[in-house]
């Protein structure tokens, strides 16, 4: 009987993307931040208003320590504010006589308006894929339904968050269903691709099981979208954390990010590195979900190639 | 067991007065096969082979109950082939293998073990033996994308013989390998063949290939396809490299080469046949309406 030579063809590895090692990942990301707080205390340190000590609310007629030889409007600092003012600012009482410092109630706001924005992420995840299955498996109502789905998001959310308010009541609900709304488009448009992302030989493979259309969903359709699933679910956490703090304005929520950008807001003058923590506080809230998102996707994405990218 | 079982005489596979016409549009309407008429015995390798476009995919793929023919039937183990298609009669195999890369090379395998009901333990067995019996024994645990072309085609070739099907449809299965990963692949497919005694429809494009396997060649003629010519393959089994050499197998190669230029086919230098069937040519003889 014939045999085969020794050379049977062994594994051969995939073509990798060398993706730099997590450590320096990290110092770049450092080093990026670095570089902005360079740029920024150097176009305060050439144009900016005349330094004085560190502390929120410099004294008038304290010494001055360095005088800046021209004076910009952007870099005085109404506008932008010294790093070490914003950082010391987190330790503040958030409100004057408050318990809680500045950097406690960020948290506490952040984590409230977290909750809203994950319950419309999942929610707008549900409706998304929901709907993008529905399309997948009836191209008539896709056609029908797919531009009515693109129109709803070009509304603003401004215009559309007292809509909701209204009808939905001024409450945590209307903020989850700003949420939604934000959410579930991205998941809509990104599935109807996923679903139907593999080679169609494998429908032939599947057809040739006598597979039954809840079948080839579960086993090859739903699996193949997961990429594509991730890829919207990044977009949408973010997104998802936007429509919250956008709706809590109209929604009158008194606990959340919103209102504290709000108060920040009306209050600027008085203390414009509040607005800017507030802000901070935000940007880390949507890094955060996005790193939760993508920790799931490292997770789901286990053994595929590819799938330590992006 | 190195010879095959006796074919028993019954066909186990009929294709009758069979035509296929693909509608483009309005006006273009390709014929792609005429007035098929073939029978094939269970335990037998049959090879259709014809230059591209002559229609051998599409009938493997009547066959297979993956398209349907526009006249003719096709009966498969006794019954016609949509029924064997539910009844889980075929496995197939694609010029791509065709698998899941979110799977393992054993749950690759065990896909069709899962659709059919087996139980987790037999799920489990089964997909073993049949890797085992493709060699691949050590790679239960990698992923498609780790293994080389031939290896992920050794595991298609897996999950295709895991259900036992009665049929195993092959369509150029070893098209993308290199010629020297390909003669290997011949010298597999007849050990399993041997071994599990499944009846093979394999399409090939590879004259040599068609002659090492089968106990019939089929060859087709140029679009619109008609079988011109059903060649015996008297070679001895079981076969090997040394097979390959012999006198009487280029004397097999050189009559269905022959075979293949009577049917409109061009052979190409490489002894491969070429795009026969031009539109034009099947214009002018009014087999296009």
């Amino acid at each position: 009987m014939a045999t085969a030579t020794a050379s049977r063809g062994g594994p051969v590895p995939a073509a990798t993307v060398r993706t730099a090692p997590r450590g320096r990942r990290i110092l770049a990301g450092l080093l990026v931040f670095v570089a902005v707080l360079v740029v920024w205390e150097g176009a305060k340190f050439l144009g900016g208003t005349p330094w004085r000590a560190p502390g929120a609310a410099p004294v008038p007629g304290s010494p001055v320590l360095w005088n800046p030889p021209f004076r910009w409007a952007f870099a005085n600092d109404l506008n932008l504010p010294h790093v070490w003012n914003i950082a010391l600012v987190f330790l503040e009482p958030w409100q004057r006589g408050a318990d809680r410092n500045v950097a406690q109630f960020l948290f506490d706001a952040a984590l409230y308006t977290w909750r809203e924005a994950a319950l419309g992420f999942a929610l707008g995840a549900g409706i998304g894929l929901a709907l993008a299955t529905i399309f997948v498996h009836s191209g008539l109502l896709e056609r029908a339904l797919v531009p009515y789905v693109v129109a709803s998001q070009t509304v603003p959310i401004i215009a559309l968050a007292p809509l909701i308010s209204y009808a939905f009541g001024t409450n945590v609900l209307s903020v989850v269903v700003i949420a939604t709304y934000l959410t579930f488009f991205p998941v809509t448009i990104a599935m109807i691709r996923g679903l139907r992302s593999f080679d169609p030989r494998a429908l032939e493979l599947m057809r040739s099981y006598a597979a039954s259309r809840r079948s080839i969903y579960l086993r090859l359709r739903l699996p193949a979208s997961l990429p594509y699933l991730f890829t919207a679910l990044k977009i949408a956490a973010t997104a998802s954390i936007v429509g919250a703090i956008i709706g809590e304005s109209p929604g009158g929520i008194a606990n959340g990010l919103g209102r504290v950008i709000i108060t920040y807001n009306q209050y600027y003058i008085t203390g414009p590195e509040k607005l800017w923590a507030a802000i901070i506080a935000a940007g880390i809230l949507g890094v955060a979900f996005y790193l939760i998102v993508r920790a799931v996707e490292l997770l789901a994405l286990r053994g595929r190639p590819g799938a330590a990218a992006g | 067991m190195t010879t095959p079982t006796p074919a028993i005489d019954q066909p186990i596979v009929r294709i009758a007065a069979v035509d296929k016409q693909f509608s483009g549009g309005d006006r273009l309407v390709t014929k792609a096969l005429e007035g098929i008429d073939l029978e094939i015995r269970k335990g037998e390798f049959v090879s259709l082979i014809g230059p591209s476009g002559c229609g051998k995919s599409t009938l493997l793929r009547i066959v297979g109950d993956l398209t349907s023919p526009t006249r003719g039937t096709v009966t498969v183990n006794g019954k016609p082939a949509d029924r064997a298609r539910r009844d889980r009669d075929y496995g197939i195999v694609f010029q791509a293998p065709v698998l899941f890369d979110w799977r393992t090379v054993e749950d690759n395998v065990k896909l069709p073990l899962e659709m059919l009901g087996y139980d987790a333990a037999r799920r489990t067995s089964r997909a073993r033996e049949m890797l085992e019996l493709m060699e691949l024994g050590d790679f239960l645990r990698h992923h498609p994308y780790q293994l080389s072309g031939g290896m992920q085609q050794r595991v298609a070739i897996a999950r295709a013989l895991a259900i036992e099907p009665a049929i195993l449809l092959m369509d150029e299965p070893f098209g993308a390998l290199d010629e020297m990963t390909r003669e290997r692949m011949n010298s597999e497919v007849l050990r399993i063949w041997q071994q599990t005694g499944t009846t093979v429809l394999f399409v090939t494009h590879s004259i040599p290939e068609a002659v090492f396997l089968s106990s019939r060649v089929v060859v087709m003629s140029a679009r619109p396809g008609r079988i011109t010519k059903v060649i015996d393959v008297d070679l001895p089994r079981p076969r090997t490299e040394q097979t390959r050499e012999t006198r009487r197998y280029f004397e097999v190669v050189t009559e269905v080469r022959e075979a293949l230029r009577a049917g409109g086919g061009a052979v190409d230098d490489a002894g491969r046949p070429a795009g026969g069937g031009s539109l034009d040519r099947t214009i002018a003889e009014g087999a296009v309406g």
